[in-house]
């Protein structure tokens, strides 16, 4: 497999788009890539387009009629939560294959004001929601947390820190939904959604699009002096555990995506310099501080009440804002987090710059279960 | 048209495939799983085309899972789509034979405080919700939708 590297990225501010459809919020995101890494449509060999709600829509040419009918192959992907992410492996594919030097994944999606996901009646039968218990995206991650208390004691408090933290990042982040300063206080006594989180524990929906150029190590040389590396492409899917089919198990198959990009990246956690991961909840953060290697097991409420995982911590986590602010379109989550540490390891961050950022990684959950890790370096 | 409302017929009806109502009434209502006769994991529901366990395609075996279990962990969900009643308890809850099914908790207070990780629970059912149906024969009839939970056990 060749070098391939991310020489342009692109992202809209994550929000709320009623009078734009999905082609025009992913065409927004694709021309910015495009400016960014100075190439046109013209240069792109093939395109993957993430979207979820409407992945029978062919969004990936639809996109190209608003900037471009080249005529080049372009597919679309759908990986729940991972969609974005998996849009961006798969144009990463392309270039590692050798088979194109340029290809563009943009990941989007529109939300609007949809509420709870998932669960719901099930086809041609009665609904079970809030009779068999709740198959919605906040009992599910309620739920991992309060497996996380019952494992190693973690206090709903420690996972309160993680709002707290995030929400305070969102502040230096033009693109974020959400800008809000929330004191412990506030997140603790908050609305509470599904124990252990409360309304500020849980990311909002919305609507939102990213793009990156991702080419070949000699097309990257043409086009600039500073590209940045993928260090590794990883994708697992949820491996057999005792309660996986009924209680999603978000954990192994991180645990299983982090050894495998630690492997092929050649790094550890310690030469990280930054993580997005995927923090759709308060609770899930914590999870991953373990499932990634960050702390040893049952550490992750310590490492929380340290502020560790604060920017100018020695590993900031969500220097975004996490999806707890930026928002979580979900097919656009992907991409942005790709967006944020590339951002980052060109130093152009600004107030949420991580100092001397050289590796970052970028971390995606998708329920049902998928799972992607990139290791970015400069 | 003569039969119309004058006579009420009621039947019962599973929420869910794999919640059994026997039709003897001495015998108790039970989830219905599978076994893989090769490595012996078992699954709640519907049967399957092989083991996710070990892969294995041979035929699974249809079992009867145990009424009893313990409290695995839980969510006290308080924000839910309209008609459902909150809070409530939404729990996983571990049987023996090495399967977890997803309940509503009954019979307990919605407070951490007061849910044991562990606690030994018991399935009953109830008639959560009745439809009008007319059946085969054009006659009306009352649906009743049984559905199973779980409460404290203590005994």
């Amino acid at each position: 497999m060749r070098e391939v590297y991310v020489l342009g990225v692109g992202m809209i501010k994550f929000g709320r788009y009623p009078d734009k459809d999905v082609p025009q919020l992913g065409a927004d995101a694709a021309v910015l890539a495009l400016k960014d890494a100075g190439m046109s449509i013209k240069d792109v060999e093939m395109f993957v387009c993430g979207n979820l709600f409407q992945a029978n829509a062919m969004n990936a040419q639809r996109i190209l009629q608003q900037i471009g009918q080249t005529g080049i192959p372009a597919l679309n992907v759908a990986n729940a939560c991972a969609t974005g992410s998996t849009a961006f492996r798969e144009a990463y594919i392309g270039v590692a294959s050798g088979m194109y030097d340029v290809t563009l994944a943009v990941g989007v999606e529109q939300m609007g004001k949809m509420g709870l996901l998932g669960g719901g009646a099930r086809s041609g039968g009665e609904s079970v929601e809030g009779v068999l218990g709740s198959g919605l995206m906040p009992a599910i991650f309620g739920q991992a947390g309060v497996e996380h208390m019952r494992k190693y004691g973690t206090t709903a408090e420690q996972f309160a820190k993680v709002a707290v933290k995030n929400h305070k990042h969102s502040v230096h982040n033009p693109l974020s939904q959400y800008r809000v300063e929330v004191d412990l206080n506030a997140v603790v006594k908050g609305r509470m959604v599904a124990y252990p989180n409360t309304l500020y524990m849980c990311c909002p929906t919305g609507d939102g699009a990213a793009a990156a150029i991702l080419v070949s190590a000699e097309k990257a040389k043409q086009f600039t002096t500073k590209p940045i590396k993928v260090a590794c492409s990883i994708l697992t899917s949820d491996p057999y555990t005792e309660r996986d089919l009924t209680m999603p198990d978000v954990n192994t198959l991180t645990k299983n995506a982090a050894k495998q990009a630690y492997e092929k990246a050649g790094l550890g956690p310690k030469d990280l310099d930054l993580v997005e991961l995927h923090d759709c909840f308060a609770t899930a953060e914590l999870l991953h501080y373990e499932n990634l290697g960050l702390c040893g097991e049952g550490e992750a409420g310590r490492m929380i009440d340290e502020g560790r995982t604060t920017i100018g911590g020695d590993i900031p986590v969500n220097a975004s804002g996490g999806l707890l602010s930026k928002g979580h379109p979900l097919g656009a989550t992907g991409v942005a987090n790709i967006y944020e540490v590339v951002t980052h390891l060109r130093g152009q961050a600004g107030g949420r710059q991580v100092e001397g950022a050289k590796a970052g990684m970028a971390h995606v959950i998708g329920l049902g279960s998928a799972c992607t890790i990139h290791i970015l370096t400069a | 048209m003569a039969a119309e409302g004058s006579s009420e017929l009621r039947k019962q009806r599973p929420i869910i495939e794999f919640l059994r109502l026997p039709s003897d009434p001495s015998e108790k209502p039970y989830l219905a799983g599978y076994r893989c006769q090769v490595c012996n994991a078992h699954y709640l529901g519907e049967n399957r085309v092989g083991c996710s366990k070990c892969t294995s395609t041979e035929p699974l075996q249809d079992v009867r899972l145990s009424d009893r279990g313990s409290l695995y962990v839980y969510s006290i969900i308080h924000q839910s789509v309209p008609g459902v009643p909150v809070p409530y308890v939404s729990a996983i809850v571990d049987l023996p034979e090495g399967v977890s099914v997803r309940c509503n908790l009954i019979d307990v207070e919605p407070d951490p405080a007061k849910l044991p990780f562990g606690m030994p629970l018991e399935m009953v059912t109830r008639t959560v919700r009745e439809r009008r149906e007319k059946n085969a024969e054009g006659a009306e009839e009352t649906i009743e939708i049984v559905a199973f939970f779980f409460k404290p056990s203590h005994n």
